[in-house]
């Protein structure tokens, strides 16, 4: 009996020519981007979000046209941070006319993500769902000719994968930390996988700076990838903050 | 996948795909030599599979739309959406007329036309859907 390479007519679902079609319309979409950043970190709670929307901000106020794509999908936040209305068509207009694109557009006030399908075994199938939502926010969003569009993702390392997968080549990363040892650990991680999928590290971003929170993981991590600590957070950061962030970049 | 005729060692044809609306999905293949056909029969959690991938069993007969796979498969109210506090979808086109409605009756205005809409099987409401409620239920002005 003949196997699956032996049979050489397509068959009529195309199923690998419509995978072919979704990846050229993300690069379509992403040709007028001039440059793709995601920022990252391999924990939670450092501030990404903030730092993200705040530089985005900032770029901005530089007269550069930004995007931001929230790529945490079950845990939403740029839609407040750039005080974005709920019910704002995407890509929505934030704060100093940063555009966004969001799970928060998709979803009712404190709605969790949820898909509508068999509840039995939705692990086999929701990761899959997740990246084909990412896949459209990259494809579907009219943004039009952006100097940025900076990726704002969730901790731990998946939806970077995914991502790598649908641009189909490693976006350039801004690596966020605390100063705290825990975070160092497990940023680490996250920096190594980005070295291995073939990410430029742009810089380290230190946030929270200046508190209770003791350490050196912006010097320890700048020091063993070879690559600077573009902004050191303080608890209270001005605009100059976020300007000199932007300038760095 | 492909589906390959023993008997014949020819390639099977896709031939239609249904969709009874219970979830699952029916596909039959036809041998192009002697004309045997078979069903391939997927159960909810594998249609499920298939369909977060953006992709059409028996192919695309019309371009996809934007966030085709969103707007079709997120729940967009809290509740799961067969639990008891699932409501209809809301088209983009209706949430944006909801907001025209004053704050302080939004949520009431929502929930009469969400009690419409479920009452009547109605899965996604639309500003039509809302004209049609409103001159059924006398609530011209919401």
């Amino acid at each position: 009996m003949r196997t699956y390479h032996q049979l050489t007519d397509p068959d009529r679902s195309g199923l690998g020519d419509q995978i072919g079609a979704q990846r050229q319309r993300v690069a379509e979409r992403l040709a007028a981007v001039r440059r793709i950043v995601a920022v990252m970190s391999g924990k939670g709670g450092v501030g990404k979000s903030y730092v993200t929307a705040n530089l985005a901000r900032a770029l901005a106020r530089m007269g550069k046209p930004i995007g931001v794509l929230d790529a945490d999908l079950n845990g939403p936040t740029i839609p407040g941070l750039l005080q974005v209305p709920h019910t704002a068509q995407p890509p929505a207009i934030g704060l100093d006319g940063v555009k966004c694109i969001s799970m928060g557009h998709f979803l009712d006030e404190g709605a969790p993500l949820a898909f509508k399908g068999p509840a039995a075994e939705s692990f086999v199938w929701r990761g899959a769902m997740e990246a084909s939502a990412l896949r459209e926010f990259l494809g579907d969003v009219e943004w039009g000719s952006l100097d940025v569009l900076l990726l704002d993702l969730p901790p731990g390392m998946q939806r970077y994968i995914e991502l790598c997968d649908i641009l189909g080549k490693a976006p350039a990363v801004l690596t966020v930390t605390i100063p705290t040892p825990e975070s160092r650990d497990a940023v680490r991680r996250a920096m190594r996988a980005a070295v291995d999928h073939g990410s430029d590290l742009l810089g380290i971003v230190e946030n929270m700076v200046g508190g209770e929170l003791t350490g050196s993981a912006g010097d320890d991590l700048a020091a063993e990838f070879g690559i600077p600590v573009v902004a050191r957070i303080p608890w209270h950061p001005t605009p100059d903050t976020w300007n000199h962030l932007a300038a760095q970049l | 996948m492909k589906f390959l005729c023993v008997e014949c060692d020819q390639q099977m044809a896709f031939a239609e795909r249904e969709l009874p609306g219970d979830g699952t999905l029916a596909a039959t293949f036809k041998c192009p030599k002697c004309g045997r056909v078979v069903a391939m029969l997927t159960n909810p959690m594998e249609t499920q599979l298939v369909s977060s991938l953006g992709v059409e069993i028996g192919g695309r007969t019309v371009p996809a739309e934007p966030f085709e796979m969103i707007r079709a498969n997120v729940v967009t109210t809290a509740g799961r959406p067969d639990g008891p506090t699932a409501g209809p979808a809301w088209s983009v086109d209706a949430q944006e007329r909801l907001t025209r409605v004053p704050s302080f009756v939004r949520g009431m205005v929502k929930k009469i036309y969400a009690d419409y809409a479920k009452e009547r099987g109605i899965t996604e409401i639309t500003p039509a859907i809302m004209d049609t409620a409103r001159a059924e239920l006398g609530l011209e002005g919401m």
